[in-house]
């Protein structure tokens, strides 16, 4: 497959992708698997590796399929494409709300944003909170907590309220504490 | 200038590096970097930015550091934040790709991903609770980030028609409120 040819897919999956890395996910399996770059099986395996390494989901799916259809040129192509429509359009439209932050229709509309997009941002915690600490769909029965995961919790929560730390060292205490406590 | 740009680079490479899980792990090491750190943006242009990144096209990740880099360096910002952001993808990608293509399976990848969720749950509640103090204002406020949580959380909306109503809601309490000034 050209590089092109891998940077045009992408860039159409990028431009589709509205709401979230996981909204790629139908995307990329509609021309990955059905288009026939990756098996089935190929493309359950990406999604696990891309869902536990650091990076977003989306580019860790597109950097994967690419080296898969063309080694590493093959994954730079993906990559740029799966994000030139972001830069396009976030570009433009941070250009304008430069210039129209101060118009009073903007700026109701954002009064009105904002407070939503902190109900979003909660929704998003309370998703990593049900999947990590509280398992809800066990919920009432007795396993629909984890005391470890709990404990832990509880534990970073009180360091984080007491020193504010780098977020990163939350990250990497938890995933070195993890492999003892799991 | 050149100084400026990598800095932005390293900064969104750190962040990216240790995006594990999902674009929104990338908001609290954003939130310390730019609003607490350094005083780049306030908690109101932070959660802009997260608010139209995923109401437009793209990964909601590229779509916020496009945006951050575009305030701070124009276009040259945009792409310096946005490589940042994807080199970490891209070099661990590769990296699995060629050797450890089991990676996901190994028990101690899953024990350290438990506890790394743990961790994210934490560092994120303490960014939407701060996020949260600071955006969401007034009665109307509580209700908009209440309806918006419950939207998605229970009942699984798609964020695009809530951001949507939010931005209908927000007009219309500004034409209220301009016509009881008048």
């Amino acid at each position: 497959m050209s590089l092109f040819a891998i940077f045009a897919a992408f860039f159409k999956i990028g431009l589709f992708t509205i709401g979230g890395g996981l909204a790629a996910i139908p995307l990329l399996r509609a021309e990955l698997v059905e288009g026939g770059w990756v098996s089935k099986a190929e493309f359950i395996d990406m999604l696990a590796v891309s869902q536990s390494t650091p990076g977003p989901i989306g580019i860790n799916m597109a950097t994967y399929a690419g080296f898969k259809a063309a080694s590493f040129p093959g994954s730079l192509c993906a990559t740029a494409g799966m994000v030139a429509p972001s830069l396009i359009i976030i570009i433009i439209i941070a250009h304008f709300m430069h210039r129209f932050s101060d118009h009073p229709v903007v700026r109701s509309v954002l009064e009105g944003v904002r407070p939503a997009a902190i109900g979003l941002i909660a929704a998003a915690a309370w998703f990593v909170l049900t999947n990590s600490v509280f398992l809800m769909e066990n919920f009432p029965a007795a396993e629909w907590y984890d005391f470890r995961a709990v404990g832990l919790f509880i534990v970073l929560a009180l360091v984080y309220w007491r020193t504010r730390a780098y977020p990163v060292y939350y990250i990497i205490a938890g995933g070195l504490i993890g492999i003892f406590l799991f | 200038m050149i100084g400026e740009l990598w800095n932005l680079y390293m900064i969104f490479f750190r962040i990216g590096l240790f995006s594990i899980g999902g674009g929104y792990v990338m908001l609290p090491m954003l939130r310390r970097e730019m609003v607490e750190n350094r005083d780049w943006l306030t908690d109101e242009e932070l959660v802009d930015y997260y608010a139209i990144g995923q109401a437009t096209p793209g990964i909601i990740a590229i779509n916020t550091a496009t945006f951050v880099g575009y305030k701070r360096r124009g276009v040259l910002g945009a792409l310096a934040c946005t490589a940042g952001m994807v080199s970490p993808s891209l070099i661990i990608i590769t990296a699995i790709a060629v050797f450890f293509t089991q990676f996901q399976n190994n028990p101690v990848v899953q024990k350290a991903f438990q506890g790394i969720r743990v961790a994210v749950s934490v560092v994120l509640s303490f960014t939407v609770a701060s996020l949260m103090k600071k955006t969401v204002r007034g009665f109307m406020g509580i209700i908009i980030a209440a309806g918006a949580f419950l939207g998605v959380a229970v009942f699984e909306f798609s964020p695009i028609p809530i951001l949507l109503c939010a931005a209908v809601i927000g007009i219309i309490v500004g034409r209220i409120m301009k016509g009881e000034v008048k």
